[in-house]
């Protein structure tokens, strides 16, 4: 391991030396190497095309309705399920066939990666921030302050974590619904509703998800903070935030990276469950945990509607699972095993 | 030790009291009342019922009267009732008087059931269930962890490590539907939904009767349940094996001529399976208190079907008791664990 010459050298203007830049070349190497990681990589890649191309790649807008196609299945379909033979609306005017309202399931299926990537992305970047400030904070100062926050942080984790979002999006939900005009609660709300209720799944993913990532930071920030580069930039006085920014948290990236990238299945199934169980985005924003949901009812009879939307959901959780096993290979070789 | 765990335990009901202080205020946050149904109810009616439920109250007043009831035994002549607000989880006669502890309060939304009626014939259920895919976790996932371990970077570890990310990436919520699709409307082998104990249970937590018709209501959703956490286990086994197999007690062992077997079984595996051990008392706590999207789908009649529905319903006491139950069961699991950790691990010493 090269990590020790890893001391970026940021000083003013100097170029970055081969050997910081290395460090992440060999990660990427090795990255690279990895089959799993690479498959996953390229599927995100897919993933994140067809949500920004969903409008060209969907036959149907995610709302179109057609009563008189409620439950259309297609030939094939009906080859690799017979019973439905006998009772279905058989046309082929839909891929994967229509939903109990008539809408297209494909479609449905292509804008609710949407959802899911919206979830996988912006996720991440809300907890990281909250978990990195926090954690910087009480590991930089540490004594009093640090025992203080972390103790808050124990706290939060004795919460049953699903029991608890699922109260908060409750809360989310009625609360800020139909708040006073003109009041931030208001605006929270309108905007919540142009992203179809994802904004509030964000929210509440964001204030549940960032106790892990406080813990890391906290401990890597502990560790990395008596070495002697700290102290040189102590020495010649350098600013405490500069040093946070500039010296420690380059230094503890790797491990945060890794570590957020593995949680990022977590928020996607965080999504998924709260739509569910009903409380994530709003009908008819297609979701796939919501169309699991109507389709688990209906699975008797039509068991493609659960089983197309539970597929895709799977292919997006293996995808994030196998880049993510392999950026801690890559970047983390000690880690390897202790993460869930 | 016994100042540690004293410690612990002052630090336990601190805990639980932040977790029970934000979960009433988040939960009287939500607009709306208990009472507020399609029709609306006469003032002085729903006045009544507040004054009754002690509603009109302040917030903190209902708070720590709540805490009380919950906290502080009670020591008296009178015989239980059965009223409502007068059924405790604890009940013990003790010559004249009535020990009663732990009252959580009536449900509003099943005017003649408490919330520990609820967890009485509930909760036990989702035990049963949580109990089984740990056992189920631990079967698949303890010999996939070593199997890899040992095989480390051949095909079974490749093998082995796949199994564990499939089991992480296939979600509850996709692995239910599928299974039942498969095993219960398909194949007809299982039943797709129901559970097969009723109350009783015996010691209150137990089913009464074992046996073909109760298991298999169990395989499926223990399964569903199981399985993601199986994937944990066999990760944390493979590192924790991978890590003991490279000691230089485990080079000693060799190097004294030791069968492999022996220095696998009696050297290695005694001692990598400490973290794994002590990782099984968490898990359970989130096997139990994770159960109801398992419940929802199998239509098993736990207590998460509880929880979503209180929610709704505004049924404060039921959500309170929920969240605190799981609370406590999470809190005391850890306690557990890390007092077994200094057993099993004798390096380890509490001040």
């Amino acid at each position: 391991m090269t990590t020790e010459t890893n001391t970026p050298n940021h000083a003013a203007g100097q170029p970055i030396t081969i050997k910081s830049q290395s460090l992440w070349q060999e990660a990427m190497g090795r990255l690279l190497r990895n089959r799993g990681a690479v498959t996953g990589g390229i599927i995100i890649i897919l993933l994140v095309l067809t949500a920004i191309f969903a409008d060209v790649i969907a036959p149907y807008t995610f709302d179109k309705q057609s009563l008189l196609d409620a439950n259309a299945v297609p030939v094939w379909i009906t080859k690799l399920f017979p019973s439905l033979k006998d009772y279905g609306v058989i046309n082929n005017k839909y891929l994967i066939g229509a939903d109990s309202l008539g809408r297209d399931l494909f479609s449905r299926i292509v804008y609710g990666t949407r959802v899911s990537l919206a979830v996988a992305f912006v996720g991440p970047v809300i907890s990281l921030i909250i978990g990195v400030i926090y954690g910087s904070i009480s590991g930089f100062f540490g004594g009093r302050v640090d025992n203080i926050m972390m103790r808050i942080v124990d706290v939060l984790y004795a919460f049953p974590g699903l029991l608890f979002i699922i109260l908060l999006m409750a809360f989310f939900r009625t609360t800020l619904a139909q708040p006073p005009e003109g009041t931030f609660a208001y605006y929270l709300g309108q905007l919540d509703a142009k992203f179809g209720g994802l904004l509030f799944i964000m929210i509440g993913i964001g204030l549940t998800g960032w106790e892990t990532q406080a813990r890391l930071t906290r401990g890597q920030v502990l560790s990395v903070r008596e070495k002697e580069y700290i102290e040189a930039a102590r020495t010649i006085g350098v600013t405490n935030s500069r040093i946070m920014f500039r010296h420690i948290l380059p230094n503890i990236l790797g491990p945060l990276i890794v570590v957020e990238t593995l949680s990022i299945p977590g928020y996607i199934y965080t999504e998924a469950f709260l739509s569910f169980i009903g409380l994530g985005v709003n009908p008819p924003t297609p979701s796939w945990g919501s169309m699991i949901s109507a389709g688990s009812r209906a699975l008797r009879a039509y068991p493609n509607q659960a089983l197309f939307p539970a597929l895709a959901l799977a292919i997006t959780m293996f995808a994030f699972n196998f880049l993510g096993d392999g950026l801690r290979d890559a970047l983390e070789p000690r880690l390897r095993g202790t993460q869930e | 030790m016994l100042a540690y765990i004293l410690r612990r335990i002052i630090y336990m009901l601190v805990v639980l009291f932040v977790v029970s202080g934000i979960t009433f205020v988040l939960m009287h946050a939500v607009p709306g009342g208990p009472f507020d149904g399609e029709k609306k109810l006469p003032a002085e009616i729903q006045a009544n019922k507040e004054k009754y439920y002690h509603l009109d109250d302040p917030l903190y007043v209902q708070f720590f009267s709540y805490l009380s009831e919950v906290i502080i035994p009670r020591v008296t002549t009178d015989a239980p009732t059965l009223l409502s607000n007068d059924d405790y989880l604890l009940t013990i006669k003790t010559g004249e008087h009535w020990f009663k502890w732990m009252n959580f309060g009536p449900s509003y939304a099943s005017r003649s059931r408490t919330v520990n009626d609820i967890f009485r014939d509930q909760l036990p259920v989702s035990f049963q269930l949580g109990l089984f895919a740990l056992l189920i976790a631990v079967t698949i996932g303890m010999p996939l962890g070593i199997l890899s371990a040992l095989n480390h970077n051949k095909w079974p570890d490749y093998l082995a490590m796949s199994v564990a990310i499939f089991g992480v990436s296939v979600p509850t919520i996709v692995l239910a539907p599928t299974l039942v699709w498969i095993f219960g409307v398909s194949l007809k082998w299982l039943p797709p939904t129901g559970w097969g104990a009723k109350p009783p249970f015996v010691l209150g937590v137990f089913p009464s009767t074992l046996g073909w018709d109760y298991f298999k209501y169990a395989i499926l959703p223990a399964f569903v349940l199981g399985f993601g956490s199986s994937a944990v286990i066999a990760r944390l086994t493979r590192a924790s094996v991978l890590q003991v197999i490279r000691e230089d007690y485990i080079r000693t062992a060799r190097a004294k001529g030791l069968a492999e077997r022996a220095v696998i079984l009696r050297h290695a595996l005694k001692n990598a399976l400490i973290p794994v051990v002590t990782v099984l008392g968490p898990l359970f706590a989130g096997l139990v208190t994770g159960t109801f999207i398992t419940e929802l789908v199998f239509g098993i009649p736990g207590l998460g079907k509880y929880f979503v529905i209180s929610i709704s319903n505004r049924d404060y006491p039921v959500i309170m008791g929920t969240i605190l139950l799981y609370a406590v069961f999470l809190v005391i699991s850890n306690l557990v664990v890390d007092i077994l950790y200094g057993f099993l691990d004798p390096r380890i010493r509490y001040e």
